[in-house]
C-alpha cells in the first residue's frame, strides 16, 4: 500500500459546506459555486497516492488549493467529504488524543510563512517538536544544535526569529521540521522566500538528504523548475481539481490540458528529459551508420542537457546504458532535435 | 408568519399586564376605574398611580435574598476585608523610604533596567507624601483596595477571555454583557456593592471589579485571537495538545495585549476607588471629597494631584512590563 492515500477529497469553505457539496459533486466549478452560493471550493474530488520514500510535488497557481491539500494530510483541516489514509490508517477516524500521537510520531511540516514562534529563540524553535514529545532538555538541545548546524545557522541559536532574514527563518522552519526525524515531511512552499542561489542550494540539499534519509516528502511549489528538479511525481492542481499526476517527463511530454500546457510552455526541456526517455531503443536503431570512434556511453538517467555538446559539436552518437552496463538504446542529433522541439 | 405575529402580540399583552399590576398595587389610584373615563385630567399630568412598583419588588426580593444567602456574603466580606487590612497594615508598617525603594526596584526590573523611567517613577512616589504627609497613608489605603480588586479582576478576567477566544458561543454570550457593563455609568456600580455589603471598602472592591474587568476580558480574547494562525498551526502540526498550545504559544504571544488589559484595568480601578469615596471608602478620594465639601480648592487640588501621581506610578509599572515583552517579540528593525 502507498504511504499516503487520498481518496475523493472535497473541501468547501463557507457556512454550509454540506449543502453545497452535492452541487460540486455534480460538476459545478469553483467560479460557479462562488457566484451562486458564496462558498469557496478548496478541493474538488482529489485522489492521490504517494509512495514511501518519494518526493511528491504538488503544483498550481495561487489559490489552486495546494495549502489546503497538504493540511488534510496531518488533518489541520477536516475534509467536507472523502478519506485520507496514512500508513493505512484512516486519519479521520482518529480521536483527539490519537491525532496528537499521530502528528508527533509520523510527520512534521514546514510552513509557507514559516510559522515560527516569535517568543522562542531559534534553538527553542527548532527543539519545539521534541519538547512536545517530552524529550529531556539536554538531549533535545543537542539534536536541535545538530539541525541548526545542518542548515548553516550556527551562531544564531539564541536570537529571536524576528532578528533573522526571511531566508534564514525559512531554514529554521526546515530545521524544526527535521529535528523530530519524521517519516513524512510536509513542505508548503518551503523555499519560496529564498534567493535563487540559496534556493538552488537548498534544493540540492533536499535531494541529498532524501537520498540518505528516504523520507516521504510532500512538497508544494508554484515554480515548475523547482518541481521538475525535486519531484519523483508531480500533481498539478487547478481551481481545486487535480488535473494531472505523473512523472516530470510525462508532464512535459504529454500535458493533460491547456492549463498544464501553459505551465510547461517555457520549461527548459533539456534539464528535465533524461537519456532513456528520448533514446531510440536498441532494436529499432539502425546501427550501421555509427562510427565507433565517436560513440560515447552515458548512463540512462543522464539529463540530455549534458549530452547536447557531445552530440552537436562532434556529431557523435550516444550509447545509452542502464545500471547493469547493458546498452539499451542510442541518441543521435535526430533524437535530440525531436525531443527539444516537440510541441503538443 | 403566524408565529411571528404571535411573538409580536406578546409584547402588548405583557405591557398591559404590567399596567394592571401597577394600577392594582398603587395606593393612590382613583376610587373606581370608571373615574378614568369621566375625568380625563390624568392625561395631562403624569398620574400618581401609573408607577411600576419596581422599588418595592427589589426591596422585597432583596430582603428574601439577604435572609437566605446573607451568610455567604458575610464570608466574602470578611475575607476581602481581611485581605485589604493585612495588605494595608503590611504596607503601612514598612518605613516609607523602604516602600519607595520597593517601587523603584519593581519599576527598574519590570522596565528592563530603564534608568529614566525608574528615576521618574521614584520621584512621583516621593511627591505623593511630599504634597501632604497625610496623603502617604491614604495613598497606601487606596492602593491596597486597588491591588485586591485587580487581583480579583485577573482571576476572573483572564480565564473568561480565554474561554471567549476558544468558543464563539461563549463569546457571543459574554460580549453583550461586557458592552452593557461598559455603557452603565460608573457610579451605578456602587449599588450592588452597597446592597450586599453595606458601606466601606468591600463594596468599593465589588464595584471596582465590575467596572474594571471588561477591558481585561476583551484584550485577553483579542490577544489570543490575534496570534498568527500559521503559528498556531505549527504548534498543532507538532502534536501540541490544546493545553500545551494555550500555555506555550497562545498566552505568551497574547501577553502584551493582556498586560495592556491589566494596565487599563488598573487605571479604571483607580478611578472607581476614588469615586467610591462617596460610599465611605477611605483613601485619597475622600480627601478630594472633603476639599470640595469645605470649598477648600487648595486641599482638593492637592489631593487631586496626589491621585494623578499615584496613577502615573501605577501606569508606568504596568506599562513598562508589557512594553518589554512586546519589544522581545518584535525587536527593533
Ligand atoms: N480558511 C479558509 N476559509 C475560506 N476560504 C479558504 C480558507 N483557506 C483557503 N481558502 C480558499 O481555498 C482556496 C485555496 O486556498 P489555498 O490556501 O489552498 O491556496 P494555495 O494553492 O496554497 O495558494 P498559494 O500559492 O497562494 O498559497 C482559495 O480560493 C482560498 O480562498
Ligand atoms: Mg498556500
Amino acid at each position: 500500500m502507498s504511504k499516503i492515500e487520498i481518496r475523493n477529497i472535497y473541501k468547501i469553505f463557507g457556512p454550509q459546506p454540506n449543502q453545497v457539496l452535492s452541487m460540486v459533486q455534480n460538476g459545478a466549478d469553483k467560479e460557479q459555486v462562488l457566484e451562486e452560493t458564496g462558498h469557496t471550493v478548496g478541493l474538488d474530488n482529489v485522489s492521490l497516492s504517494i509512495e514511501e520514500g518519494e518526493i511528491f510535488v504538488c503544483m498550481g497557481l495561487s489559490g489552486s488549493g495546494k495549502s489546503t491539500l497538504i493540511r488534510h494530510i496531518n488533518r489541520l483541516i477536516d475534509p467536507t467529504a472523502g478519506q485520507v489514509l496514512v500508513n493505512d490508517v484512516d486519519v479521520l477516524s482518529l480521536d483527539d488524543k490519537e491525532i496528537l500521537e499521530f502528528r508527533k510520531k509520523t510527520m512534521s511540516m514546514v510552513f509557507q510563512r514559516f510559522g515560527l514562534f516569535p517568543h522562542k529563540t531559534i534553538i527553542e524553535n527548532v527543539a519545539y517538536g521534541l519538547e512536545i514529545q517530552e524529550v529531556p532538555e539536554d538531549k533535545r538541545k543537542e539534536i536541535a544544535q545538530g539541525q541548526i548546524d545542518a542548515v548553516g545557522l550556527q551562531g544564531f541559536e539564541n536570537q529571536y526569529p524576528a532578528q533573522l532574514s526571511g531566508g534564514m527563518q525559512q531554514r529554521v522552519g526546515l530545521a524544526r521540521a527535521l529535528a523530530t526525524d519524521p517519516q513524512i515531511l510536509l513542505m508548503d512552499e518551503a523555499f519560496s522566500a529564498l534567493d535563487p542561489l540559496i534556493r538552488s542550494e537548498m534544493q540540492s540539499q533536499l535531494v541529498d538528504l532524501q537520498s540518505k534519509l528516504k523520507k516521504t516528502i510532500v512538497f508544494i511549489t508554484h515554480d515548475l523548475d523547482e518541481s521538475l528538479k525535486l519531484g519523483d511525481h508531480i500533481g498539478i492542481l487547478n481551481g481545486g481539481r487535480l488535473v494531472q499526476v505523473g512523472r516530470p517527463e510525462d508532464i512535459i511530454l504529454n500535458p493533460a490540458d491547456d492549463y498544464v500546457k501553459a505551465f510547461v510552455k517555457d520549461v527548459n526541456r533539456s534539464k528535465v528529459l533524461r537519456a532513456k526517455t528520448v533514446m531510440t531503443k536498441i532494436d529499432k536503431f539502425d546501427t550501421s551508420g555509427i562510427n565507433p570512434s565517436s560513440t560515447y556511453k552515458y548512463d540512462e538517467d543522464t539529463f540530455i542537457e549534458d549530452l547536447i555538446p557531445r552530440v552537436l559539436k562532434n556529431r557523435s552518437t550516444i550509447e545509452v546504458i542502464n545500471k547493469a552496463g547493458t546498452t539499451t538504446g542510442y541518441i543521435s542529433s535526430e533524437e535530440l532535435s525531436e525531443a527539444l522541439t516537440q510541441t503538443n | 408568519m403566524i408565529r411571528k405575529i404571535l411573538t409580536y402580540f406578546t409584547f402588548p399583552i405583557f405591557f398591559v399586564w404590567l399596567l394592571v399590576i401597577s394600577y392594582n398595587s398603587s395606593k393612590r389610584k382613583p376610587d373606581s376605574v370608571m373615574e378614568l373615563f369621566t375625568d380625563l385630567s390624568w392625561l395631562y399630568d403624569w398620574p400618581k398611580w401609573l408607577d411600576i412598583p419596581l422599588m418595592k419588588w427589589i426591596n422585597d426580593g432583596f430582603k428574601v435574598f439577604n435572609e437566605k444567602y446573607g451568610i455567604y456574603f458575610e464570608v466574602i466580606n470578611d475575607f476581602l476585608l481581611g485581605a485589604i487590612l493585612s495588605l494595608k497594615k503590611f504596607l503601612i508598617v514598612l518605613p516609607w523610604p523602604v516602600v519607595i525603594g520597593l517601587v523603584v526596584a519593581v519599576v527598574f526590573f519590570s522596565s528592563g533596567r530603564k534608568i529614566g523611567t525608574t528615576v521618574f517613577v521614584g520621584f512621583c512616589t516621593f511627591f505623593i507624601g511630599f504634597l501632604h504627609p497625610k496623603f502617604w497613608d491614604k495613598a497606601i489605603e487606596t492602593t491596597s483596595i486597588m491591588i485586591i480588586g485587580i487581583i480579583i479582576c485577573i482571576i476572573i478576567g483572564i480565564p473568561l477571555g480565554i474561554a471567549m477566544s476558544r468558543n464563539n458561543k461563549v463569546r457571543n454570550a459574554i460580549l453583550p454583557v461586557l458592552e452593557l457593563m461598559q455603557t452603565i455609568p460608573s457610579f451605578c456600580y456602587l449599588i450592588p456593592g452597597i446592597m450586599l455589603f453595606g458601606l466601606g471598602a468591600v463594596p468599593a472592591i465589588i464595584a471596582t471589579v465590575i467596572y474594571a474587568v471588561p477591558p481585561l476580558v476583551r484584550l485577553t480574547d483579542l490577544g489570543i485571537t490575534l496570534v498568527d494562525t500559521e503559528v498556531i498551526e505549527a504548534a498543532e502540526a507538532f502534536g501540541a495538545s490544546p493545553k500545551q498550545k494555550l500555555l506555550g504559544v497562545q498566552l505568551p504571544l497574547a501577553l502584551p495585549n493582556i498586560m495592556q488589559g491589566i494596565n487599563q484595568c488598573t487605571m479604571m480601578a483607580l478611578a472607581m476607588v476614588v469615586i467610591a469615596s462617596m460610599i465611605g471608602t477611605r483613601g485619597l478620594g475622600d480627601e478630594v471629597l472633603l476639599g470640595l465639601q469645605q470649598l477648600n480648592v487648595g486641599k482638593a487640588t492637592e489631593a487631586g494631584l496626589a491621585i494623578v501621581l499615584l496613577a502615573i506610578v501605577l501606569d508606568r509599572i504596568t506599562q513598562a512590563y508589557g512594553k518589554r515583552i512586546q519589544d522581545r517579540n518584535k525587536p527593533p528593525e
